[in-house]
């Protein structure tokens, strides 16, 4: 018996999530009492490996085909549910972002498994096998309980956190039968976003509304969030107006998100916006409208214009950091 | 070509959400349902993908499933423009239920397209579950998709960038915001018309859900706003630093 967990990597790194992922799979791994077993597909880097046990991972599984590099979704799938079976995997827990939401369905049906996809913590119960997750967009929360043997969780980013608990672990080689025909995708193209903070890995976002006006208004903006280390985002209409990519839209219809800090700039905070963000631990909102439901959902506010608070808090910030 | 548009029926994206006295269920009186926002997407993409010049593409199914009472959602997405609509009678227990009775007739479709996210319960699992099931590929978070002979081109966003892949018919589309410009709105000529387009009910295959929601529960209130004068902006960073502790 085992709990796994899939950790994946960019560029032959684990990224933050994996940590996190690692961190609540040997917590849930201790409360059901079995190890937990990770399990790394493509080439990554030696030193990347070692660093699961800081996060309680006892055994690590270990495939460097590059193959699996490709990010397919059928391929990693089939890899993962031989791994599930091989260690008797009664939960497997992947990453709730792009790659997760893509393996996970199609696992869940290798295994017979029940899936619930972004969980935001440890089960309420473990008998019978019950969790929880937003639901409605973060207007509401449900407790689900799973009936399956095995269970499949996608855990949604920052909703965890990382738990250091130092273990000793073995890499294993690890080699699922796979053939040619298994990868199905043929790479064309690939654009690396560079030098910015992922807003899935972004400890702290800054977003821009309406309220920033116009496209060109947006260097104080990136301005603060470089000097912050965050990512940017924005609300609908911004994207929807062309001033920003789709990739950056958080909301009910885009990206949902969970800071430890948001900043809400020019954002009136329609109910759709809130739902993306609600579960973000700080929200500070800038608006000119005092009536502003983004105030409703803020921690900090300023009734006042975006133009005039950003060289503000670009000055403060660079105090706060020299 | 034959192409599925998988289509949700969810609550309006403004509807105040309520629950029963025990939080056992969700309170539906006075709830406008609409289309799931990305099925709506993924429809219009449809649409456009059968009036391209030359397209190869026949017709285009929407399929759910629900009880009578979503049967306006799929009138909604004939008035939009699909040929027919698929019905099978039962309430969507889980995702896997809900593959489990799609699978029965989507085998026919070149291509399959789902939604990303249902707006209503969050989850992510049908599309990918039915792709599994039928043993067919499938590609996630597809913000663009052309059809080039027998390879279908999908632009799809991953967690650090985006990519253009080649994929070979018959596919599973899982796409997102990007795949059309704006859902698009059905006209008058297209209402009418829906009106006399099949609409055809199935009845549920045998199926066990693997998962059920037991309770529902609302969000903490969050405590009052703390308000900073404009002018005394830079005492708001200090106060993530010293007080919230963010900085």
């Amino acid at each position: 018996m085992s709990v796994l967990v899939y950790i994946e990597n960019w560029d032959g790194k684990f990224k933050k999530i994996s940590f996190e992922l690692a961190s609540y799979a040997s917590s849930l791994a201790a409360s059901l009492n079995v190890p937990a077993v990770a399990l790394s597909l493509g080439k990554v880097d030696n030193s990347e490996l070692s660093k699961l046990s800081v996060y309680g991972i006892s055994r690590i599984l270990n495939n460097p085909d590059e193959r699996f590099n490709a990010l397919d979704n059928q391929a990693i799938a089939k890899a993962v549910a031989q791994a599930a079976q091989t260690t008797g995997a009664t939960c497997v827990v992947l990453a709730h972002n792009n790659l997760g939401k893509a393996i996970a369905p199609r696992l869940a049906v290798k295994l017979k498994a029940g899936l619930v996809s972004a969980v935001n913590g440890l089960p309420v119960s473990t008998e019978p096998f019950v969790v929880k997750k937003m639901l409605f967009t973060g207007k509401a929360f449900g407790h689900i309980e799973m009936l399956s043997a095995v269970k499949v969780l996608t855990l949604s980013s920052n909703s965890f956190g990382l738990a250091e608990k130092q273990v000793t672990a073995s890499v294993e080689f690890f080699d699922p039968e796979m053939v040619d025909a298994d990868f199905h995708i043929q790479i064309k193209q690939t654009n690396k976003v560079t030098g910015k903070v992922l807003l899935s890995d972004a400890d702290i976002v800054v977003s821009g509304g309406r309220g920033m006006k116009a496209a060109e208004n947006w260097a104080p903006l990136e301005e603060l969030a470089a000097l912050l280390g965050a990512g940017t985002a924005c609300s609908r209409p911004v994207s929807d107006e062309g001033w920003r990519p789709h990739s950056e839209h958080v909301g009910q219809t885009g990206k949902i998100i969970a800071p430890n800090l948001y900043f809400a700039f020019g954002i009136s905070g329609a109910i759709q916006h809130l739902g993306g963000v609600s579960s973000s631990k700080v929200i500070v909102a800038v608006n000119k409208d005092p009536d502003a439901p983004i105030f409703e959902a803020a921690d900090y506010g300023i009734v006042g214009d975006v133009a005039k608070v950003l060289p503000q808090f670009i000055e403060a910030v660079k105090e706060i950091k020299s | 070509m034959k192409i599925l548009v998988l289509i949700g029926n969810v609550p309006d994206t403004t509807t105040k959400i309520k629950f029963n006295a025990d939080k056992t269920a969700f309170d539906a009186n006075g709830v406008q349902w609409i289309i799931n926002p990305w099925d709506e997407l993924a429809l219009t993409r449809a649409m456009e993908l059968k009036e391209a010049p030359g397209s190869t593409v026949e017709t285009i199914v929407v399929a759910n499933v629900g009880r009578a009472e979503t049967e306006g959602t799929l009138r909604k997405a004939l008035a939009i423009g699909a040929d027919k609509a698929i019905r099978v009678d039962a309430d969507p227990l889980d995702a896997a239920y809900v593959a489990t009775q799609l699978a029965r007739f989507a085998g026919e479709f070149d291509l399959v397209f789902a939604g990303i996210e249902a707006s209503d319960y969050n989850g992510n699992a049908v599309g990918g579950m039915l792709a599994e099931m039928l043993g067919i590929n499938s590609v996630s978070a597809v913000s663009g998709l052309n059809i080039e002979g027998s390879q279908v081109i999908v632009n799809r966003e991953i967690d650090g960038g985006s990519q253009t892949l080649g994929v070979s018919l018959p596919l599973l589309a899982i796409v997102q915001k990007g795949i059309a410009k704006e859902p698009r709105i059905p006209a008058m000529r297209g209402i009418m018309m829906a009106r006399t387009k099949p609409l055809e009910v199935l009845q549920p295959v045998d199926a066990q859900p693997l998962t059920a929601i037991r309770t529902f529960e609302m969000p903490q209130p969050k405590a009052a706003c703390r308000k900073i004068g404009e002018d005394q902006a830079k005492e708001l960073i200090y106060l993530l630093r010293d007080e919230a502790k963010v900085l």
